[in-house]
């Protein structure tokens, strides 16, 4: 399994600490946060891979809401929906909105890993499409690399 | 209790109805049956009157024509004539072959000596003065006297009358055969218990009557109380049987003419009226009673019908209610109940991959660590599955309409359960009607439907036993039964078999969530499930669904 980056956000602090803990000792970078504002403060700062995202947080910021200010954000990141009992038409519609796929709660930590994985392997694949996308672009025109490079800065 | 009740209250409609139709009946029955037995008995009356009256002036003018010709015969001879024998032999053959009736003719002086005498006994030479008539006949000039026994043992009676020449008074007497004035009066002798008769004052019969009593007897007549004119008196017979006596006063008053009917006889009309009436409101009476039983039957078995009907509605209703509510309470249940079953799990699972750790690997109690872990999640598994269940249905509050064979799901939940089937020993019969139309439904909720009645049905039977499926069209509905040859259930849980948490399965092995989710995936179909089940012999689950004609696309 590759090296991935998952940002796990959910209002129960001892789940959140928890599942961090556990993927970080399966060699995941799991970064945590109990609210939706403060995990997008974390995605502008930091790229993630994958997005674990409780649809249901009372106070605050919606999951239905931090989804779509994340695929703003970043548009390649998988987002994987927590979902209590009442929120699978919640989850529907998060899916329309482009996330990967939801979980029921409770969660068993292996389906989590499998979807995790899952989620990885699509973006790394759209990852490596850009890639490729690009360096055909910079072999036709090699010098838009310093362009790149500027659209980076930014 | 509800059948005394339903009893009390057919008894109750039967007996007012009743009461209020057969009381005008009777009571109009008895009106006018005393109405016309008034009007009859009247009419006998009125009827005995006129014979009577009628009969008196037959007697009356038989007497009036004796004394007449006596009269004739003493004003139209001079004594001197008529005490010559031969004269008077003459004037008797002439009465006798004018009037008749005549026994004997005499006559005798003022002194009360018998003169001259024609007629069969020795009368002659007898002297009268004594005797109290001629006292009568002298003062009033006529004298009848009452009816006596003569010589011959005929009854007889005498009419005596006075002849004034000048001063020289005599009287004429002729003895007369009461056996003719008999014949008249018994002309009215008429019917089975008509009978006429003749009494004195005394009520000594005067001619014979013809029942009871002789002639010069006395009758048990009370004359007196007849009075002027004719009146008519009622008695009761020696053996009890109403009679009518009509009397009316004839010779002066000095006898009674009597007419006398049973009362009975004169009424065969009136009774066999009376018996025609109380037979037709007898009959009427009976086909009152039967309707009345009849339409009351039927009311109150509709009733009963409709009240059991509202009944079992009513109980549906409840029902639905009740898993309604129920269903409300789960769901929070379930949200209430998932955060910490997450975090629990979590945490097990932290506290499990850190037993891996190099530190505790030495512990002497790794392996109950591990173990304690295990159980922890089972359980919490456990826990999770109940919580499923009920998020089960409510996640599947909007069912997802698409085309489906019923066939073909109840074919794939045989062959997801065929194994676990085979294993128990159990045999599964299908039998799915070819002709079900495809219908638009839920596909997986009524895949969860069938998978939950085809498992129940198999841990209800154990192992060794036969499961059948049938799928059959039936009006606008499609009905699947699942039967099981297992124990059956009892009527009391039959009734709870639907609740949410009930289950027959041992702790731990059913959530008690199957059927509860199956009926409300049903009811949300507009369909429905019933069971039919008898201990000892199997159980039957009818699921109808109805048929919804998938739009064409």
């Amino acid at each position: 399994m590759n090296y991935f980056r998952v940002l796990v956000v959910d209002d129960e602090e001892d789940f959140l600490e928890t599942i961090v803990k556990r993927l970080g000792k399966r060699g995941i970078d799991a970064a945590g946060s109990a609210s939706g504002e403060k995990a997008l403060e974390l995605m502008r700062e930091k790229l993630f891979d994958v997005v674990l995202l409780d649809i249901k947080m009372p106070g605050g910021m919606d999951g239905i809401e931090a989804l779509r200010e994340m695929k703003k954000i970043a548009p390649l990141t998988e987002v994987i929906l927590l979902t209590g009992h009442a929120s699978v038409e919640s989850s529907i519609e998060g899916m329309k909105l482009g996330a990967f796929d939801y979980l029921l709660k409770p969660i068993n930590l292996e389906d989590l890993l499998t979807k995790l994985a899952q989620a990885f392997e699509k973006k790394d694949g759209q990852d490596q499409k850009i890639r490729s996308a690009k360096i055909k672009e910079l072999m036709r025109f090699p010098a838009r690399v310093f362009q790149q490079e500027k659209d980076e800065e930014k | 209790m509800k059948t005394s009740l339903y009893t009390g209250l057919q008894r109750k409609i039967i007996l007012i109805t009743l009461l209020v139709s057969l009381a005008p009946l009777i009571v109009l029955g008895a009106t006018i049956y005393c109405q016309f037995a008034r009007m009859y008995g009247d009419k006998i009356t009125q009827q005995i009157t006129y014979r009577s009256r009628g009969l008196s002036e037959a007697v009356e003018l038989f007497l009036k024509e004796r004394i007449a010709i006596l009269c004739s015969m003493a004003d139209t001879h001079h004594f001197n004539e008529i005490i010559n024998e031969t004269n008077l032999s003459r004037i008797f053959e002439i009465m006798n072959s004018r009037a008749g009736a005549f026994v004997d003719l005499g006559v005798i002086d003022s002194n009360g000596q018998h003169l001259a005498y024609i007629g069969p006994y020795d009368l002659k030479g007898l002297n009268y003065y004594q005797q109290p008539w001629f006292g009568e006949v002298l003062t009033k000039g006529v004298y009848i006297s009452d009816v006596y026994m003569g010589y011959r043992k005929l009854p007889h009676f005498i009419i005596a009358v006075r002849r004034q020449e000048k001063d020289h008074i005599w009287i004429l007497r002729a003895t007369i055969d009461s056996g003719v004035f008999e014949g008249i009066v018994k002309a009215a002798q008429v019917g089975k218990t008509g009978d006429a008769f003749i009494v004195d004052k005394n009520g000594a019969y005067q001619t014979q009557p013809r029942f009871e009593g002789k002639i010069l007897t006395k009758s048990n007549l009370e004359t007196n109380s007849f009075g002027g004119g004719t009146t008519v008196v009622e008695k009761k017979s020696g053996q009890g049987k109403q009679v009518l006596f009509a009397g009316t006063w004839i010779n002066h008053g000095k006898w009674l003419l009597v007419i006398r009917q049973g009362v009975t006889e004169e009424m065969t009309g009136l009774f066999s009226t009376r018996d025609m009436e109380i037979a037709i409101i007898l009959s009427g009476i009976l086909a009152i009673i039967l309707m009345t039983v009849f339409t009351t039957r039927m009311t109150i078995s509709r009733l009963r019908d409709a009240d059991l009907k509202a009944a079992e509605l009513n109980a549906q209703l409840m029902q639905s209610d009740k898993l309604a509510a129920l269903g409300k309470m789960a769901a929070g249940i379930a949200h209430e109940i998932n955060n910490p079953l997450q975090i629990i799990i979590q945490k097990t699972g932290w506290m499990e991959d850190l037993l891996d750790e190099e530190e505790f690997r030495k512990s002497a109690n790794l392996d109950e660590f591990r173990d304690s872990i295990k159980k922890i999640e089972g359980h919490v598994e456990r826990a999770r599955k109940v919580v499923h269940g009920m998020l089960g249905f409510a996640r599947k509050m909007e069912p997802h309409l698409e085309d489906v064979d019923v066939n073909a799901i109840i074919n794939q939940a045989l062959d997801l359960l065929g194994n676990y089937a085979r294993i128990n020993n159990i045999t599964i019969k299908p039998d799915l009607s070819p002709e079900l139309p495809i219908i638009a439904a839920d596909g997986s909720q009524l895949q969860q439907v069938f998978m939950n009645l085809i498992s129940n049905a198999i841990d209800a039977i154990g192992s060794d036993g036969v499961i059948e499926v049938n799928s059959l069209r039936v009006g606008p509905q499609i009905h699947i039964e699942v039967s099981d040859n297992g124990p059956g259930i009892s009527e009391e849980k039959q009734k709870k078999i639907f609740d949410p948490f009930f289950t027959t399965k041992e702790t731990g092995k059913g959530t008690g969530l199957g059927l509860w989710v199956t009926h409300n995936i049903l009811e949300k179909m507009g369909g429905s499930i019933n069971i039919r089940s008898q201990e000892g012999k199997g159980t039957t689950f009818t699921v109808q669904i109805p048929i919804l004609i998938p739009e064409k696309k």
